[in-house]
Order: structure tokens, then sequence, then C-alpha cells
């Protein structure tokens, strides 16, 4: 009796707070993340042109996603940290498996048919990578030698390879700063820092070298999307036109033009922001983005309140990989970085991407919730 | 591991972690306020300019389509080209009820459902402003019946458009193939961008085999529309560049002539320009008119076409096989001289068959009675086929197979044209992987005198004695002899010169016997009327379509039509420095002194008359 005295004084005293807190639910994460979902199923109403059956399917999604949210924040991070090497090794087993009998979709190895369902083992290596480096780095002194630097890079660069290889390069940029993630925050010197950004840009004609024709295509017209209105540069054109008529306020709930006379191709998935943007204007799209870094900045907070080292490095990364996520998607919408395959986190439809997104915060959530047991 | 980590160390690490927060939160900022100020850009500066832009239906970007490239013969006859026709055509966009139009457009002119379904199909893949052809090439009475009704139909008029035509006809359907309706499966393969607009793509021979070319690049018009979508200005113009016009090595006067003298027979005809490898005539008998395939061929029409038992949608010259019969002994007996198996002298006996040592079997010489003692040029010249029996016995299949190999038997010629077939020439690895058995030294006889597994195309056999007349330099045979763009004209696809390294006095000892087959008293095809002044060497040809049982008698007047061998004939002349090579395969004709041999005899008359 007296304990149940202590907590009504102490803590939230509704019971859907108590439910949450017992669930180790986060409630600003969980308000952020429900808020975006909601505002996921207006968007998708307008741009899938009002098919329910879409919405059904996406909340279905969501639904899974919160779940294993929940199932995840349960978990003690001990537990992450004990599996992470072993769960990375087998995503790139996984994903090593994928390029030598994956089934094709739309040109590129992504899936593992497993009988019973196919299941894309990019998607856990989005997760996985970050909590082997964050293992990996724990396990030495901060800030990192040369040497652990070397091998954590290694760690990054196989699955980040692999994945471009299937090829599936929206992916892979987001694998590569999640593991890039962990070592800004284990305290890689700024002078690396720059040491690489500046050979990175060294390497592109390397890079271009490797790259598949669609996607040096892709680049050609991301640098000047006029010189082929019919094709691939048609995505951009019309992109920007949807945001920009948007203007000030908006066209309003439905609104959309662009995407309601087909003209804005993928406007439920990857270019989803272009219709929100033409029927919110710039202040829903300001507001939209206050929203996610209202998440973000509840992630770094979490990051800084985290129990262990471990912990730490894997909640930043997760914060950062989050936001690489939104800029990557916003900036090819709105036509200042290439087009890469990566949804707007939360918001896009469909991909089995909002699952691992959510159990990513169902880790943050986790690693806020267990901070009782001090192994320090 | 951490526990082994001191105080001052943690102290530092949590120093460094929130410096590290504190920096990752200042550049999500800075990048979140980047996105802010381009999203101003768009939304505020750029408002103005993207309103318009996107007000209903104001910029519309236009295929513009290029023009399809024309085919030529040698001589500049046109093969295919492009005539005016009218087409009905739908503006979905400005359909009210684009269902109840087609409905009353079908009615009203008695439309056939597939080309409604065709039309539906064309037009998903477009943008709803472009204008979708529903009928192509209209009639007279069409046009009348529906611009008295214009009015009921908004969004649908006639326009003017290219339609393909192919003024030969079926003369040349099998080379230069012909246009078709962009179809289901091939909106996945082609680029979309590129066929904006494109209503047809080739199917078939030079115009599928060299589509890109003569497809050409689309442009594109931006053009500023008001909201009736009336164009009002052109923004931005990229024009098109046409597709380029093709000349073929092929000559209509011998392609007609070849065609016309297979008459009545079923069969081919190809005929190469020894010293280039240009195929000069490449007929398949029978044929078909391309011109109904352009506009859509009636489902009716076109299941005739393809339950004729005579197949006339079948390119015999590229893709019909046929056992090779007496046509291949000269190679044969080629390989035996060049890997010592015989000499040039040396003679056998031909009592009229021949048995395999402890081999009951009989293999037979078509003379019953025997040829008497025979050399390679009696062998050759009289086709026996007990020296070739003797002759394959001793060279074995191995340097059979290989050295027939070399005169490209078995393998693909490599002509610019889509589905060769590569026909088969058998050895002892081909019949273990297709039928996991041995050899057996039966075959290698049947195999010497052209029967048993031994297939070639009418085409392959024309190369190959292009290849024998040219003395072992490799003839490739190709139909693109120029490439002409707006702004340069270039050579057709390469060719490449290999070289069988042949001894001449052997070479010399196969082309006197061949020339022996048509000129001498005892040749194969001395009945041939030899009214011209030069050497033509040739060899007859009989393929069995029926297997003879041992003891049977072939009787040609009892058997059916079909089942009648077939006659075969190559040649090539002057014998000394030859010009042109053919071969000539007669479907159930009989014999190839008699039904094949004038043909080609007919068709190098005509060539070298008309090169001198």
């Amino acid at each position: 009796m007296k304990t149940e005295t202590y907590h009504h004084q102490f803590e939230t005293p509704s019971i859907i707070g108590t439910i949450l807190r017992k669930l180790h639910i986060d409630i600003p994460l969980f308000i952020g993340l429900s808020l975006a979902a909601s505002l996921s199923f207006i968007i998708l109403y307008s741009a899938g042109s009002q098919d329910i059956g879409l919405l059904t399917r996406q909340g279905a999604r969501i639904g899974l996603a919160f779940a294993f949210m929940t199932v995840l924040a349960h978990i003690d991070p001990a537990q992450f940290k004990r599996y992470s090497a072993l769960l990375f090794g087998i995503g790139i087993v996984l994903l090593a498996a994928v390029l030598v009998m994956g089934q094709t979709a739309l040109g590129a190895q992504r899936w593992l048919n497993l009988g019973f369902f196919r299941f894309q083992p990019s998607e856990m290596i989005k997760i996985t990578t970050p909590m082997m480096i964050a293992w990996y780095l724990s396990e030495h002194p901060l800030p990192p030698r040369p040497k652990h630097l070397l091998i954590a890079s290694i760690l990054i660069l196989v699955p980040t390879l692999l994945i471009a290889k299937q090829p599936d390069l929206g992916t892979a940029i987001l694998v590569a700063s999640s593991g890039a993630g962990v070592l800004f925050f284990a305290g890689l010197s700024w002078w690396y820092i720059i040491g690489i950004l500046t050979s990175l840009t060294a390497l592109t004609p390397i890079l271009w070298h490797f790259m598949h024709d669609y996607q040096r295509a892709r680049v050609l017209t991301f640098l000047n999307p006029e010189a082929d209105p019919l094709g691939r540069g048609y995505h951009i054109i019309q992109s920007k036109i949807a945001i920009g008529s948007g203007g000030l306020y908006g066209k309003g709930w439905l609104g959309s033009t662009q995407s309601e006379l087909d003209f804005l191709p993928e406007s439920s998935t990857d270019f989803i922001f272009a219709v929100f943007a033409e029927e919110f204007g710039l202040f829903g799209c300001s507001g939209l983005l206050a929203l996610y870094l209202l998440i973000i900045t509840r992630c770094l907070y979490i990051a800084s309140q985290a129990r262990d080292t471990y912990c730490r490095l894997l909640a930043g990364s997760l914060a950062f990989t989050f936001f690489v996520y939104v800029f990557v998607n916003i900036g090819m919408v709105i036509g200042v970085l290439p087009v890469v395959g990566v949804p707007l986190p939360l918001i896009s439809y469909g991909g089995t991407s909002i699952v691992t997104l959510l159990s990513g915060f169902g880790i943050l959530m986790s690693i806020h919730t267990h901070k009782k047991f001090l192994h320090r | 591991m951490s526990s082994f980590h001191s105080i001052k160390d943690t102290q530092l690490e949590n120093h460094f972690f929130v410096n590290r927060i504190i920096a990752a939160f200042v550049a999500i900022v800075l990048l979140t306020t980047g996105l802010i100020v381009r999203l101003i850009h768009l939304q505020v500066a750029g408002h103005e300019h993207y309103a318009t832009l996107a007000k209903d239906n104001s910029i519309k970007i236009y295929p513009i389509v290029p023009t399809r490239g024309m085919i030529y013969d040698r001589h500049g006859n046109i093969l295919a080209e492009n005539t005016q026709s009218y087409s009905l055509e739908i503006i979905p966009e400005k359909s009210k009820d684009l269902d109840d139009t087609l409905l009353r457009l079908q009615k009203l002119l008695n439309i056939s459902d597939e080309k409604i379904d065709l039309f539906q199909k064309q037009r998903k893949r477009q943008k709803r402003f472009a204008s979708t052809p529903l009928l192509l090439s209209m009639s007279d009475d069409e046009i009348a019946t529906f611009a008295v009704n214009r009015p009921f139909f908004p969004g649908v008029d006639i326009r003017q458009r290219l339609v393909r035509h192919y003024p030969y006809g079926e003369l040349a359907a099998h080379v230069v193939g012909y246009v078709g309706r962009i179809n289901e499966a091939e909106i996945k393969t082609l680029s979309s961008a590129e066929y904006q607009g494109s209503t047809h793509v080739g199917k078939l021979g030079i115009e599928s085999a060299y589509e890109t070319e003569l497809h050409g690049k689309t442009g594109y018009a931006e053009i500023e529309t008001n909201v009736q979508a009336r164009p009002l200005n052109t923004l931005n113009e990229t024009d098109a560049i046409q597709g380029v016009n093709l000349y073929l090595t092929l000559d209509m006067d011998l392609q007609k002539t070849a065609y016309d003298s297979l008459a009545p027979f079923n069969g081919a005809v190809v005929a190469i320009e020894v010293k280039t490898g240009g195929v000069l005539a490449f007929a398949s008998r029978p044929s078909f008119d391309p011109n109904p395939f352009v506009a859509g061929i009636a489902n009716d029409a076109y299941q005739a076409l393809q339950s004729s038992e005579a197949q006339p949608l079948f390119n015999r010259a590229l893709r019909g096989l046929y056992p090779p019969g007496s046509t291949l002994k000269p190679f044969v007996a080629l390989a035996g001289l060049e890997h010592n198996a015989v000499t040039a002298s040396q003679r056998f006996l031909c009592p009229g068959y021949y048995q395999l040592p402890n081999v009951n079997h009989k293999y037979r010489c078509w003379k019953k009675t025997g040829h008497d003692w025979v050399n390679v040029n009696k062998a050759i010249t009289e086709s026996c086929d007990v020296y070739f029996y003797r002759l394959a016995s001793a060279l074995g299949i191995d340097d059979m197979h290989d050295f027939l190999q070399k005169f490209g038997f078995g393998e693909k010629t490599g002509i610019d044209l889509v589905g060769e077939k590569s026909g088969l020439l058998p050895s002892r690895e081909w019949k273990f992987e297709q039928k996991k058995q041995s050899w057996y030294p039966g075959e290698t006889l049947i195999t010497g005198i052209g029967q048993g597994s031994n297939q070639v195309t009418p085409l392959q056999l024309a190369r190959a004695t292009a290849t024998l007349a040219n003395r072992g330099n490799v003839v490739t045979p190709f139909l693109v002899d120029k490439i002409v763009t707006s702004t340069d004209t270039h050579a057709g696809p390469e060719t490449h010169n290999e070289i069988i390294a042949l001894k001449k006095s052997n070479v010399e000892a196969i082309v006197s016997a061949m020339v022996d087959v048509v000129h001498s008293e005892r040749g194969t095809a001395h009945d041939l009327k030899k009214d011209f002044n030069y050497l033509m060497a040739g060899k007859t040809g009989t393929a069995q379509v029926l297997g003879i049982k041992q003891n049977a008698k072939y009787d040609e007047n009892a058997i059916e039509f079909k089942y009648r061998d077939h006659a075969l004939f190559i040649a090539f002349a002057p014998a000394d420095d030859p010009k042109i090579a053919v071969a000539v395969i007669a479907e159930n004709g009989g014999h190839g002194g008699s039904v094949a041999a004038p043909i080609a005899a007919k068709i190098i008359k005509q060539y070298l008359k008309d090169t001198q």
C-alpha cells in the first residue's frame, strides 16, 4: 500500500500513464510518434486518392510496428548488448544470402524468400549495425584508438557495401550513417571527421565509377532535372511544382492537384512530403519539421541520460539516423539532394521500414526505462 | 570491461559525450533550418512561379515523335517507307466520359473489340493529355461518317499520322520484317521516355534488329496552355532526332528472281556476295504481306497465316533446319584431304554399298550398281556415297566435326537479324550430352554424307559455300550496308575476318570437282542449260524427309508430296574468281540437280550480267 501512494504522489497519476510506465513506454516519445502516425493517415488519405484499403494496410503495419516497439522496450538493454555481435553476424550472413539467392524486385535484390514470408535483411541490419559498433567501441576506452576506429570502419563498410550492391543506395546510406553516428558520439576526433568528409568528396569520381547506370542517371538528374523532363527529371520538376504551389498556407487537405491529377509519381511513398507541402504549405511543413525535431531532441535527451557507454552510443546513433532519414527524404523531394529511395519516416506508405523504425524507438525506450539497475 | 575504467575516464567520457550531443543537436537544428530556408525559397519566393505551373493544365510536355528511318535496297529501291494516313485519335483528358465515347464510336464505325483493347493499353502508358490513336489508316467512308458526327465526340479527332508501308509486300517480308502496335510485354521493356508518343515498334527482321537506330530519339516541347488546354505558346523545345536510313546489301531484282523461281516449291534461297559477305538475296517461300500487320492484322487473317500448313510466317532462310545431304560432301572431302585421311588421287571401289568390319548392316550408295573405282573428283562429281563412307570412317568424327565447324556449320552466322538458328553439327560431346550415349562408328558414315543428325539453315549453307569460294577466308553474312543519318554515313555491322588455313592444291581439287558437277558429262547437274561463258562450281544434294527401310525402294511417284525429298544445290561463280555464292533449298523438290540447280544458275547469271 505504501508504495502505491508513493507512485501516486510523484508520478503521473492517470491510469494510462501507469500502464505505459509498466510497459516501459516513454510518454513524450510515445506522444510524438503517435502524432506522426496520425498525420500519416491524414496525408495518406489524400495522397492515396482516398483509398480506404491503403489506410487499412498502413494501419496494420503501424499497429505491428507499435507492438514491436513495446516488446523491445520491455527488454533490458543489457540483453541488446549481449546479443549485439550475434545479431550483427546473422544480419551479415542473411545479406550475403540475399545477394546469392535473393528475389529481384524492381531490378534490385533485396528480399529473402523464407517460404512462408519474405524478409528484407537490410532492414534488420539498420538496427544491428549501430548495436554492433556501439558494443565494440564500448568494450574499449574512449575516445577510440586508431586501431579500434579501423576495425569499426570495416564493420560499418561490410553491410554498407553489401546493401549498395543489391542495389539499394538509400538503405546503404542509412546503415553507413548509423555506424558513423556511433563513431561520432564515441568521440571521434574532429580532425578525423573533417578528413573523412574531405576524402569522401575527393573520392566522388571513384564512387561514380562503381555506381549503377540508374544511380548515375539520378545524380545527373539531380544536377540538371530539366535535361530530361519526360523521363527521370520529371519527378523532381513535378515535386517542386507541388511544393512551390502550396505557398504559405497550402491548398488545404485533399487540395493537392499535383498528385490528384497524377502528375506526381510515388505520391504516397517516397514523395509524400511534396503532397504534404502542397496541401499544408510552409506553415504545415515547419510544423512537421518541428515535430521531427521534438522527437529527435527527446531521443538525444535519452542518450544523454543513458546509464552506460553502450546505451549512450546506441541511443545517440539511433537519434542521429532518424534525422538522416528525415533529411535525406525531404532533401531529395525539395531538390537539394539526389533521388535515393528513402521514405519519409513514420509518414510514407508501406515498407517494412516502419517496423524497423519503431523497433529503434523501442530500444530507445528500453534504454530510458531500465535505469534503476545500474551496473556501474 | 567498463568496471576496469577509472573514475577519471568515465568523467572524461561523460564530458565528451555531452559535448557531442550538443554538437549533434546544433548540427541538426542548422540542417533543419537549411531545409526550411529551401522551403521558403520554393513556397514563398517561388510560389507565384510554381502556382502558375501547377494551375490546371498550365504547362505540358509534349513528346515530339521522330520519323522512323527508311529502308532501301542496294540500288536505292524503297523497302520500307512512311506514308500519310488518317487516324482517329482521342485525347482522354478532353473526353468527358471515355467509356461511353468508346462505346458510341464502336457502334458508329464498327470497330473491333481488339482495337478498343489496344487503345486502352496504349492510353494507360501515356499522359492524359496525349493524343492516342484508336483507328489507323481510316478509309474514306470512315472519315466521312465520323466527320458528320464529330460534334458529338468531344476530344475525338481525325489526325494525320505517318504509317509504315512496305512497297514490296511479301517479297522481302522475312528480311525487312514489319512494325506493329506496341504490346503489353513491350511496354515493360521499352523506355517510357523514348516511346512517349510512339505507337509502333519493329517486330521482325531489320525493323526489329535495328529498332533503336530506325526509331530515332524523341524530342519534347514544353507548351503553355490555358484552362481549356488550348496551347498558348511554346516555352522550350528540343527537336527529335530522326531515325536513320538503312541501305541493305539486298538486290531486289535478284530477290524477286529468287522468290519467283522457287515456285511452286516452298523453300529458301540465300545469295551472298563472296568478297564482302553482303547478302544479295534472302528469300523464304511462301511469304506474307507485312502491311496488314502495321495497322493491326485482323484476328482471323492472322489465325489463317498461323495455321497454314505452308507456314508463311516461318523464316526458312534464317530458321529452317534441313539435313544438308550431299551438299556437305565438298566440305567433308576437303576435311579428308586436309587431315591426310585420303589423297586426291587415292581410289576406293564402290560396289553400291559399304559395310563396317564385323557389322551386317549395308550402308548403301544412291547408285545401286555402284560407281566402280572412285577418286575424290569422281566422288564429288557423281556424288558417290560409298567413297564418303570410307573417307568419313578414315577421318573420324572428331576431325570431321572440328573442320566443318570452321566453315560455320552448327553455329550462328551472326547475321544482323534476330532469331537465327544455329543448326546442328553432331559430335561425340553433343551426343553424350543430349542422349547420354556414346558415338557409334555408323553415325560417322551417315554424318559424312550429310544425313543423320546434321541440320543446317539455308543461310549457313550459303555462308559455308561463300567461305569455300573465298578459299577459306571466312565470310560473315550481313544485311545492312550503309547507315545514313542526317549528318553522316557509316558502314553496317562489323564483320570479322578469320582465315581457315587450307592447302591450295586441296581447295583447287575440290573446286574443280565442283566445276565438274556442273560442266562434266558425268556431273549430277550436267543437265543444266549452260548458256553462260564462265565456270560455275556447284554441288547437288537431296535430303531425305522419310527414312527408307533396308532393301526398300524409294519411288518418287508412289510417295505423298510432303514426304518427297528436299532438293538442295549450292553454287558459286566464276569458279576461279568467285563473286557470288548461292544456296537453294526446294522443299519436297526431289532432285537437287533438276530442281534446285536451275534456280541457283538463274540467280548467278542475272547477278554476273548486272555487275559486268
